[in-house]
């Protein structure tokens, strides 16, 4: 497993616009994210993280601004690209392959597998047969790892709304990922499920390397893991900090409540 | 004397269903695998019919060659050219959303097949082409229709063999990840556009092997063999009855459909008279009614789709 570097940038984002028609959504927005951290993103709805995050994980492109990788400029780039380059991220609704058994959900992950050359898996079997056990191992891994085994060929489509989110989880661990990004991943999960989301993600960040950047509106799970928080406002950055900071900080609450500095005053 | 003739029957009433078993499992290639909603077979039936019937056939003043080429040059070529007029129009309608690729599909088949219609040079416009060679025509009877039954029977086995080897591996792994959220398989790293690609030009390339063998077995290929109800919708109804997803499946459907299609046409005719002109209406209600029941009873037809990794139990 690669592990990470725990120093430097992983992502840095410089003077991001986008805009929907007449609507700017992320206006001139500048962060970085820094290896080896589980970094929050939060803010009042609207506030443009999510437009923010497809952005990063090439969905569309920016209206303006650059996206940079490790160092890389991934502006504009392709999903399928920036997944080669260890960047993987989750939906906000859970994105399963309904008619897909939960093992094949994460099967189909590993970049590279030879029998997703056509020709290959036409004419040779059995190259494709060792390398597809070694696949399934390892997703096998995943699934104990999330306590998911005993639903290993149940259709994903059949699982609760939690268990899609931690199969979400388990899909970006099929591959040797760098940088997470995490979109309200605890969005309709109970707190049991939670719980343990939020163990196996600091799990994740202490044992493999992985960086998560995170949109969560859970403060609960935002306080707890991310360190540091990011707030984000009408489309660009209010501040950011620890979580201790930045619940002490008047403007965020403003920010949330729509209150003017007079009002507030 | 009437245990030959069923027996004559029985076997062309086969040749028909291996044939059209072709066409159901380009379909499944396409719908099935990938989720590809083309509804314009009848298009690339009449390239792969017409390419290989010109190829094939004697020289005419009707239309371009024939070339007397030897068949399996034709059917070879049949598929090469189904599957290079799939790859503009793959590149050019696959990034259209399910329903709208149906609109396109439909739309690119029948400029096709009016153009074999009107344009004489191509395929002989109103008189299509006549005299296309059938392998294993020189036997004797019945050892010809024998033949050939066995020569499409191969066809399809090997078809089946290739198809289910590739659902099986991480190709169609890929694919039906596709055909469920196409999203997160773009976010997993999938070149989505390339694997829609590859689906649409291999289901395409039977949809144009089903065409050649088809007009080998007439003998004749005209405008009004490639009507879609009988080259696009029944593949399709094939399909859906058998079980989309299921390799085996469409082979069945294909059995079952065109065992009722040829039932029905044994039953009408004894009906009177004044009954014969609906006859044709007959039969598609019959087929309608068979869906019907089928995807009431079956939601997933016949013989559900079975992912390869679950154990049978």
């Amino acid at each position: 497993m690669a592990q990470a570097d725990s120093s430097g940038t992983m992502v840095s984002v410089r003077g991001i616009t986008k805009r929907f028609g007449g609507l700017t959504a992320v206006d001139d927005c500048s962060l970085e994210v820094e290896a080896g951290t589980i970094t929050g993103l939060i803010g009042p709805n609207g506030a443009g993280k999510s437009t923010l995050f497809n952005i990063i994980a090439g969905v569309f492109p920016p209206t303006g601004g650059q996206v940079f990788l490790d160092g890389e400029n991934v502006t504009g780039m392709k999903p399928h690209r920036l997944f080669e380059r260890g960047l993987v991220r989750t939906f906000q609704i859970a994105h399963e392959y309904a008619r897909l058994p939960v093992i094949e959900n994460l099967m189909v992950v590993p970049p590279g597998q030879d029998g997703e050359r056509l020709a290959t898996a036409l004419l040779r079997p059995g190259r494709i047969r060792a390398q597809d056990t070694e696949v399934r191992r390892r997703a096998e891994d995943v699934l104990d790892f999330l306590r998911l085994s005993p639903l290993k060929y149940e259709l994903a489509g059949n699982l609760s709304g939690g268990q899609k989110k931690l199969l979400e989880l388990g899909r970006t661990m099929m591959t040797d990922a760098r940088i997470v990004l995490l979109d309200e991943v605890a969005a309709g999960i109970n707190r049991a499920l939670l719980a343990s989301l939020a163990n196996d993600i600091e799990r994740l960040n202490r044992e493999r390397g992985y960086t998560f950047f995170v949109i969560e509106h859970d403060m609960d799970l935002i306080g707890r893991l991310c360190d540091p928080v990011i707030v984000m406002a009408q489309g660009s950055v209010l501040t950011q900090g620890s979580m201790a900071d930045i619940r002490a900080d008047r403007r965020v609450i403003e920010a949330y409540l729509g209150m003017s500095d007079e009002e507030a005053a | 004397m009437e245990l030959y003739g069923l027996f004559l029957f029985a076997v062309g009433f086969l040749t028909m269903a291996m044939i059209y078993a072709v066409g159901s499992l380009g379909v499944n290639i396409n719908w099935g695998f990938t989720g590809l909603f083309n509804v314009g077979v009848a298009g690339f039936f009449a390239v792969g019919a017409y390419s290989s019937a010109v190829l094939t056939a004697p020289e005419s003043v009707n239309h371009i060659g024939g070339f007397g080429l030897p068949v399996p040059v034709g059917i070879l070529a049949a598929m090469v050219l189904a599957a290079l007029v799939a790859w503009p129009i793959g590149r050019i309608c696959l990034r259209l959303r399910s329903d709208y690729l149906a609109i396109a599909t439909i739309g690119i088949a029948e400029i096709l097949r009016l153009s074999f219609r009107n344009y004489q040079p191509l395929g002989g416009g109103p008189f299509g082409v006549n005299n296309i060679p059938r392998p294993f025509e020189s036997l004797p009877g019945p050892w010809d229709q024998i033949a050939f039954l066995l020569l499409v029977v191969a066809i399809v086995g090997v078809i089946l063999f290739l198809v289910q080897r590739a659902w099986a591996a991480p190709w169609g792994r890929v694919l039906r990840a596709i055909r469920e959220n196409e999203d997160a398989a773009e976010a997993a790293g999938k070149n989505v556009e390339k694997f829609r690609l590859q689906a649409f030009i291999l289901g395409s390339a039977l949809m144009g092997l089903f065409g050649a063998l088809m007009a080998h077995y007439v003998k004749i290929i005209s405008p009004e063999g490639t009507e879609p109800l009988l080259v696009t919708f029944l593949p399709w109804v094939m399909l859906i009855v058998g079980g989309a997803g299921n390799n085996k499946g469409a082979v069945l459907g294909a059995i079952l459909v065109w065992g009722l299609w040829t039932m029905t046409e044994l039953l009408t005719g004894r009906l009177p008279d004044e009954w014969a002109l609906r006859v044709g209406y007959l039969r598609i209600f019959l087929i309608g009614l068979l869906l019907q029941v089928v995807l009431q009873k079956f939601p997933g037809g016949l013989l559900p789709e079975r992912p390869p990794t679950v154990p049978r139990d």
